[in-house]
């Protein structure tokens, strides 16, 4: 019998030996390991952001002037595209925290591990979708 | 002698800070899929960057609702987002004088912007700038 082995956080790349993508070539990642990857770097991608809004919503106390000049560079098309990728990140990681939330205190959900991993995929599909068309409707208008 | 029941979930913290943090990250996470989704919803779908200006943020901010749940939204994602710094951190800084330098930086914005986000949200008065009362419902 194999013995598995129970990491206490998701496993990353860091467990593994790598010697650039090479090493990877062939090798089809257990479901848990892009989920684990893109969790990691949506969140830190959505706190670099929240970190940005807290400097811009901070001038809102500074007067009208001083906001609103602020506000072409949220108006640029550029940061608009950005803006429909947090979004995308914020559903992406709620989505997979429910799973990780489900994992750790659900004692059958490692049965349902590639499921789940399904389950993250339709859920962010159903919100994402909508949500964008809105966003580039508003965005080309 | 009693044997624990093995979990079959993952591992967790067995105690101490890192247990707290651990059931902080996973509390604070259900809070924010309702409060970050509002948010969304309500500033990037229903209304855009093309509506939304200063006088956006007084009108929204004449009610206590809106400015307790922005301000509950701002303590939790800061928190939340941070703590997942620290245990990035924890993964990938190794040598021991840059953990010192990296986990003071965290701590020091993690200090920073939770005033500056507080003071942004609690403090703000529109008739600081005389702009015209009525024209903000207020």
């Amino acid at each position: 019998m194999k013995t598995r082995l129970v990491p206490t956080r998701e496993p990353g790349p860091a467990t593994l030996s790598t010697r650039g993508f090479v090493a990877y070539r062939g090798y089809r990642p257990p479901p848990g390991m892009l989920s684990w990857a893109l969790h990691r770097i949506t969140g830190l991608g959505v706190l670099l952001f929240l970190l940005l809004h807290i400097v811009d919503i901070f001038l809102v106390g500074y007067g009208p002037e001083v906001f609103d000049e602020l506000l072409f560079l949220y108006r640029h098309p550029v940061f608009r595209i950005g803006e429909i990728i947090l979004v995308g990140a914020v559903y992406y990681h709620a989505a997979n925290g429910v799973r990780i939330i489900l994992i750790d205190f659900w004692d059958k959900a490692a049965r349902y591990e590639r499921e789940l991993l399904y389950g993250v995929i339709a859920v962010f599909l159903a919100g994402f979708i909508p949500t964008a068309v809105l966003m580039v409707r508003a965005m080309i208008r | 002698m009693s044997i624990p029941r093995r979990r079959a979930g993952r591992e967790r913290p067995s105690g101490g800070f890192e247990l707290y943090s651990w059931y902080f990250f996973r509390i604070s996470g259900l809070l924010l899929i309702f409060l970050a989704v509002t948010h969304v919803v309500i500033m990037h779908v229903v209304n855009t960057v093309d509506e939304i200006d200063w006088q956006f943020v007084a009108d929204r901010w004449a009610s206590p609702f809106w400015r307790a749940f922005d301000w509950l939204m701002l303590i939790l994602a800061l928190l939340h987002g941070l703590n997942g710094a620290r245990l990035s951190i924890d993964d990938y800084v190794r040598s021991r004088s840059w953990r010192v330098f990296a986990y003071s930086l965290l701590w020091t914005t993690a200090l920073v912007f939770l005033v500056i986000g507080s003071i942004a949200v609690l403090t703000f008065n529109p008739d600081a700038f005389g702009v015209d009362a009525s024209a903000t419902g207020s």
